[in-house]
């Protein structure tokens, strides 16, 4: 049985359907790679599948319960199987990044606190962070405060990991280091991984299965090797970096010497 | 084209959503706040209520005085250039004494919290929700309402009354510097006069009054927070606004405690 399993999931927004009849199994253990566009509708199904926010209609179970439908009680709960860690970091500013660690073992566990500390350092440890724990979140560099969002994220060692975005905005190598260590969490701690990304080096260095999202619909589900060797223009055009159409040279520079002959106005 | 009257419904609708979600996150937060509570609830919560408290409340002591002190002398000379006229010069023991426990205190006090605190929470709730940090917070299965909103309203409810209490004294002791300077009235016998002059029922509509405006101001604060929808430019937009909504629904609520007190000829 799949641990999650999406079926006929649409979103709207104010009358704008941005996720269109949406289905997608995720197997206990294996790596999903959400890849799409920008406005593709990748961060609006994580939302879905971390329950915050609901559908129009259709369907999310996560360990056998629907969160499109169950009780607030029943979300919290299956929420402690889930750890996410955010496209921003979304660390609380007001901590230091240990205290960003343990606040979900001090708020759900009853564990002494000389426990909770060497847990904390352990989970810091693993991200490469141990002697940064200290330091609030505004003191980190853009790919430390990832890393320490995935160690809060890894807190309650969770059965299922949310990156969304993970090495976005980060220079080559540190997004390489991330990738390595979404790989060593998936191996060592066996977790069910979901990454939203659109860099292609990285998905597929992680991916145990890609499913390409364009428009608020899958354009593909496969294997890394199934997707590589899709036929699909539009998985094509992504894979390739082929752009949409767009303005050529030809009208733009007639626009230009039309406007410096003065005949033309930016009106 | 938009009607007036379609102006004016939607308008209404507006500030009666206004007013319904105020309700809601107030009745939300009474159900929450056991958690702030020292002793029986979450010791982390009531740390942060104890927080609030020092944010909200002691660090306001210099200003909340200041104002009541300049107020205390305004209101002290303003009525002795009147009162002299008809040789009740010693009426201005009352007009402070009583204008202050009843109305000033409280009110002067409200003003100054509503400016220092409730834009202060309007900005952090406002980041806090820019940032993905309520989201955090929801997918670690920790409700917004009981965790950050709680303590402010608790804290508000504990401090806002206490600085009425020191705004009423400063206010009092102003006026009896006056009576000292102008008319060499032994502070012993202003204080004697006082006392005389003011009701514990004047105390008590006082300090009703205060509970009322602290959760004016924390729940219009919070709010502004909670419903930011964009970048930091909404933030800046929701702090001021939380002081303009705050002040002024004080001023009404003010004015409609002052009715009820009159018509219950407690006044």
């Amino acid at each position: 049985m799949s641990i999650i399993s999406v079926r006929d999931l649409v979103v709207e927004y104010d009358g704008r359907r941005v996720l269109d009849g949406l289905n997608l199994d995720i197997e206990q253990g294996e790596t999903m790679v959400l890849l799409g566009g920008s406005g593709s509708g990748k961060s609006t199904l994580l939302r879905q599948i971390i329950g915050l926010e609901r559908p129009k209609s259709g369907s999310v179970h996560v360990k056998g319960v629907d969160i499109t439908r169950c009780s607030e009680a029943k979300l919290r709960k299956t929420r402690l199987s889930i750890g996410v860690a955010f496209q921003s970091a979304a660390l609380f500013n007001s901590l230091s990044v240990q205290d960003n660690v343990a606040l979900m073992l001090r708020e759900h566990t009853s564990l002494a606190p000389s426990i909770i500390d060497l847990m904390v350092w352990m989970k810091l440890a693993v991200v490469g962070l141990a002697d940064f724990g200290q330091l609030h979140p505004q003191e980190l560099s853009g790919g430390m405060k990832k890393r320490g969002a995935v160690a809060r994220a890894l807190a309650l060692d969770p059965e299922i990991l949310v990156l969304d975005e993970p090495s976005a905005g980060l220079d080559p190598i540190v997004a390489a280091e991330l990738d390595e260590l979404i790989l060593l969490l998936k191996h060592a701690l066996q977790m069910t991984v979901i990454v939203v990304t659109h860099e292609m080096p990285s998905a597929f260095r992680i991916a145990d299965r890609i499913a390409m999202l364009y428009k608020g619909a899958f354009r593909a589900v496969g294997t890394k090797d199934e997707i590589q060797a899709s036929k699909d223009p539009r998985v094509r055009q992504f894979l390739d970096r082929i752009p949409d159409d767009m303005a050529t040279a030809s009208p733009v520079a007639a626009y230009f010497q039309k406007y410096l002959q003065g005949q033309e106005t930016y009106a | 084209m938009e009607t007036v009257l379609e102006s004016v419904g939607k308008k209404t609708l507006t500030q009666l959503d206004y007013v319904g979600s105020l309700n809601i996150q107030l009745w939300a937060t009474l159900r929450a706040m056991v958690s702030a509570l020292p002793f029986v609830g979450n010791r982390y919560r009531w740390q942060a209520t104890v927080r609030q408290m020092l944010q909200i409340g002691v660090d306001a002591f210099p200003m909340v005085s200041l104002m009541a002190i300049c107020t205390g002398f305004i209101l002290a000379m303003q009525g002795a250039s009147e009162l002299r006229r008809f040789g009740a010069l010693h009426y201005v023991i009352d007009l402070v004494a009583v204008g202050f426990t009843r109305e000033l205190g409280p009110l002067l006090t409200a003003i100054a919290v509503s400016g220092r605190s409730g834009s202060a929470f309007a900005a952090e709730i406002g980041t806090m929700k820019v940032t993905e940090e309520l989201d955090a917070l929801r997918v670690m299965a920790l409700e917004p309402i009981e965790f950050v909103l709680a303590p402010k309203y608790l804290a508000a409810l504990i401090t806002v009354p206490c600085l009425s209490i020191l705004s009423n004294f400063c206010g009092i002791l102003a006026g009896g510097l006056f009576m000292f300077f102008s008319t060499h009235l032994t502070p012993l016998l202003y204080l004697r006069y006082v006392l005389t002059s003011i009701e514990l029922q004047d105390v008590i509509t006082g300090l009703i009054k205060s509970v009322v405006f602290a959760t004016i101001i924390a729940h219009v604060g919070c709010l502004e927070g909670f419903r930011v929808r964009g970048g930091p430019d909404a933030v800046g937009r929701s702090t001021t606004s939380a002081v303009v909504r705050s002040t002024f629904l004080v001023i009404v609520a003010d004015a409609v405690f002052t009715a009820i007190f009159y018509f219950m000829g407690r006044h």
